[in-house]
Formats: C-alpha cells, sequence, structure tokens
C-alpha cells in the first residue's frame, strides 16, 4: 500500500535519530504494543479456560446443545445466533476498514459513512451478547435435573406450556378459585427450585397453593452428564421412560434437584469454571466491544467536525481501527474456543 | 521550535483513486473469504457430534480455519503484512514465542492434574 521503504535519506537524517526504524508515527506503534500486551491477556484468560477444561473431572459443556437458541424461535438452531453475533462483528470490521482506506484518499464523506455503520454494528454486538447473557442466566425451560441415583442430567424437547394455576388454598394475595395466568413459568421455576411443587400443585410466595395446568411435554429426551450409581456419563433416557423420570424429579417436593440457568455458584449447563468462564471471557470482550464503540464515537465526533481533515491525515481513525479490528480478532478465538471446540 | 525535519510517517497510508479501487477489490475478498470460513465452522459445529469419531479431526480443522482467519484480519485488515519487516516481527515474534510455551505448558499441566485428581478418588 505504501511506499515508505523507497524514501531515499541521507546520512544525517539516517543515523540523526531523526528516523523511525519501524517507519511508522509513535502513535500508530504505540497502539500495537498497546495491542500485544491486550493480546496477553486474552491469550492467558483463554489457556486458562483449556486447563480449567483439561484439568475437570466432570462433563464439559458441549456448545452446539447449550447455545441453541433464537430470539422469539425458541430453541433447536444450534449456534446459529452466535454465528450470527461473529457476522455481525466481521462486517463491522469490514466497514472500519472501509473507513481507514477512505481516510487515506482524504474522502471525509466515506469515513463518515463508514465509521457510521461500524458504530452501529458494534452497538448490534453488545445488544446480542446482552441478550446471549440474559439468556444464558436465566437458562432453559426444563433445567438440569439430578436423579434419584445422584445422576445429574440436562432436558432436551419441547416443554409442556404453561396454561394457569388455579388456587385451592387463599394466601395474602391470592382468593380460592383465581385463576392465575401471569408470570408463570418464573414462578414454576422458583417452586421447583425450592421444593413448593408437589404433585401438580404449587405452593406460591404468598402461601396460597395453587394446581398447575401444564400441557405434556414433548419428545423428552435426557443426557446424563454426571454419573451416578445407575446411569453412566453421556447416556441418554427418551421417550416415555425420561418423561416419568422428569416429572418425579420436579414433583419430588425436595429443594435444590432443579437448576435453571447460571450464576457464579451453580448453573446447569456443567462445572461451575464453565459459567465464572463465560462470564469472565465474554464479559470482558463486551467491554472491550463497548469501550471500542465509545472511542470509535469520539473519532466520529473529530471527523465530522473536520479535525483530521485539517490535520492533513486521517491516522486517528487508522489507530482507533487497529483497536477496533483487534476485538474482533479476540472474538474470533473466544468463537472457536468458548463455542466451537 | 517546531522541527520540520521530522519525517511525517502519517502521510506514508495515502494513495490515490485507482490505487483505492484495487485495496477496496481486496477487502471484499477477504470478507468473503471470512464470511465462508465462519459459515463453514458453525455447519461443522450444529450438525458433527462431539462423540463421534471424526470429530478430533474436525476440531484440529476449527483450531486452522482459525488461526487462518486471524491472519487474514491482522495482516489485511491491520495492515500489518502491509508494515515494514522490522515492526511486523516486534509484534508477532515474542507473541508467539511465549504463547506457544503458555498454551504448551497450561495443557501439559492440566492433564498431569486431571491424572492426579483421578488418581486421588476425587
Amino acid at each position: 500500500m505504501s511506499n515508505h521503504n523507497e524514501t531515499q535519506l541521507d546520512s544525517a537524517t539516517l543515523w540523526g535519530g531523526k528516523i523511525s526504524p519501524f517507519s511508522t508515527s509513535y502513535g500508530k506503534l504505540m497502539m500495537w504494543f498497546f495491542l500485544v500486551s491486550d493480546a496477553l491477556t486474552f491469550g492467558g484468560l483463554l489457556v486458562a479456560y483449556g486447563f480449567t477444561r483439561h484439568a475437570c473431572q466432570d462433563a464439559w459443556p458441549i456448545g452446539e446443545e447449550t447455545f441453541n437458541s433464537l430470539p422469539f424461535l425458541g430453541h433447536g438452531y444450534p449456534l446459529l445466533y452466535v454465528a450470527l453475533m461473529t457476522f455481525i462483528l466481521i462486517v463491522s470490521s469490514v466497514t472500519m476498514v472501509l473507513a481507514v482506506e477512505a481516510g487515506h484518499r482524504m474522502d471525509k464523506r466515506g469515513v463518515v459513512r463508514w465509521m457510521l455503520a461500524t458504530i452501529v454494528g458494534g452497538l448490534f454486538f453488545v445488544g446480542s451478547q446482552a441478550w446471549e447473557w440474559y439468556h444464558f442466566i436465566h437458562g432453559s425451560e426444563f433445567g438440569k435435573i439430578e436423579l434419584a441415583d445422584g445422576s445429574k442430567a440436562i432436558v432436551h424437547g419441547h416443554f409442556g406450556e404453561l396454561k394457569n394455576f388455579t388456587v385451592l388454598e387463599a394466601g395474602r394475595h391470592h382468593k380460592k378459585g383465581e385463576v392465575i395466568k401471569d408470570d408463570l413459568l418464573h414462578q414454576f421455576h422458583h417452586a421447583i427450585e425450592e421444593g413448593k411443587l408437589v404433585d401438580g400443585k404449587i405452593t406460591l410466595h404468598d402461601g396460597s397453593v395453587a394446581k398447575v395446568n401444564r400441557a405434556k411435554d414433548e419428545h423428552m429426551q435426557l443426557i446424563i452428564k454426571e454419573e451416578g450409581t445407575k446411569y453412566t456419563a453421556n447416556s441418554k433416557i427418551e421417550g416415555a421412560a425420561a418423561e416419568k423420570l422428569y416429572n418425579e424429579v420436579i414433583n419430588s417436593g425436595t429443594p435444590n434437584r432443579v437448576i435453571y440457568g447460571a450464576n457464579l455458584t451453580v448453573n446447569e449447563y456443567g462445572p461451575t469454571q464453565y459459567a465464572q468462564f463465560f462470564f469472565f471471557i465474554t464479559g470482558f470482550h463486551g467491554f472491550h466491544v463497548f469501550s471500542g464503540v465509545v472511542i470509535n464515537f469520539i473519532i466520529f465526533l473529530g471527523v465530522l467536525r473536520g479535525v483530521y481533515h485539517r490535520r492533513g491525515h486521517y491516522e486517528m481513525v487508522e489507530k482507533t481501527g487497529l483497536y477496533w479490528h483487534f476485538v474482533d480478532l479476540v472474538w474470533v478465538f473466544v468463537f472457536t474456543f468458548f463455542y466451537l471446540v | 521550535m517546531e522541527r520540520d525535519d521530522i519525517i511525517e510517517y502519517s502521510l506514508h497510508g495515502h494513495h490515490d483513486e485507482e490505487a483505492g479501487k484495487q485495496i477496496r477489490k481486496k477487502i471484499w475478498k477477504v470478507t468473503a473469504i471470512l464470511t465462508i470460513i465462519t459459515v463453514v465452522e458453525v455447519i461443522c459445529g450444529a450438525f458433527i457430534k462431539q462423540h463421534s469419531s471424526i470429530w478430533p479431526l474436525v476440531k484440529w480443522g476449527f483450531i486452522i480455519l482459525t488461526a487462518v482467519k486471524a491472519a487474514y484480519i491482522v495482516l489485511i485488515f491491520m495492515h500489518l503484512g502491509d508494515e515494514k519487516k522490522t515492526l511486523k516481527y516486534v509484534i508477532l515474534l515474542p507473541y508467539f514465542i511465549f504463547i506457544i510455551y503458555l498454551i504448551f505448558i497450561c495443557l501439559n499441566e492440566a492433564n498431569a492434574v486431571s491424572a492426579a485428581l483421578k488418581f486421588f478418588g476425587f
């Protein structure tokens, strides 16, 4: 692209401390050094993830089983959402490199247009990550269950829809005979976690007891993730047998036999460290994306005001571009090692 | 006093409309390559199960494809391929040496820890 290697220099310039051995400006070189140190941070995090995964005794979660949902469409779309996120980030990287190219031609309108596209792409990515986190924290409709023999299983299938709760015994808020239709799944999950669902009767927070009207589950499959005395790891139970076992567990009245979603102590997907690494690595990357959007926006304002045009070059756009591409680069690795492998 | 004898490297990136066309063509080509790689990865990830016999092959395929993607991003999008050799190696070499060492030592140790945990019955 550039021809700086061909420039002829007299010996006073060459040896007089007036030349950069790298043929770059100070700012760009420092941005590269910063990126190397940041890359070491992410490299360290991902290697720590690999260490934990290899040292861990329990079955590690599989990406395509854990991340298989799309907004508004539900389950059954393995990896599609995260693929979409990856694509958004790659495209925003492309618009950034086009902004840099426009800057090299001193085309202010081009820089404005492509930088704006980059910022919009970055915001889309941050938004997608927010949805991903929300979904990860809240978990699946089924949750992870602990069977009678001590083995733990994740559940796949079509969750029977909750229709309503009919109050049998009045509590502080609900009268007898009242039909509750709001916030059913949330209350249902809470009751199961606390062991307050027995034989299809749920004890709500206000002390009232209600009958649960729920459609039948379909196509259910239990996949054993931690082995117990009866079932071995990775074995599968399907159909009516699976439904019977599942309903026994959720109706057992014993707390903590079902785990929904994830926090820093337990999660339904696998070992505790899995969720911790998920939150830390994707969170740290998301923070980089967010700060990248902010920096891009500040530079964008500078472009609009014509600061760089008057300066004679758009190297600021190039420098913020380096940071933005780096964020994309990190995501390429997170995508592979967290979701694919 | 403002020095006028220092080389202004920031201007070296400038090019004309004709060169710009070539560069944009290259950018779109790289975009297509990155997109195709991602699509292939997602299809393999979604349809090939981790317990299947070809999984180790697929896994190494993912790692190689990731390295290819990373190379395109760093060399083309970040223009490191167009920089001077000195800069290229100052950025890449120390990083590679350190990270390969780190990967080797950590995964090796992880297997040892795993074996020890198993041995002591955890």
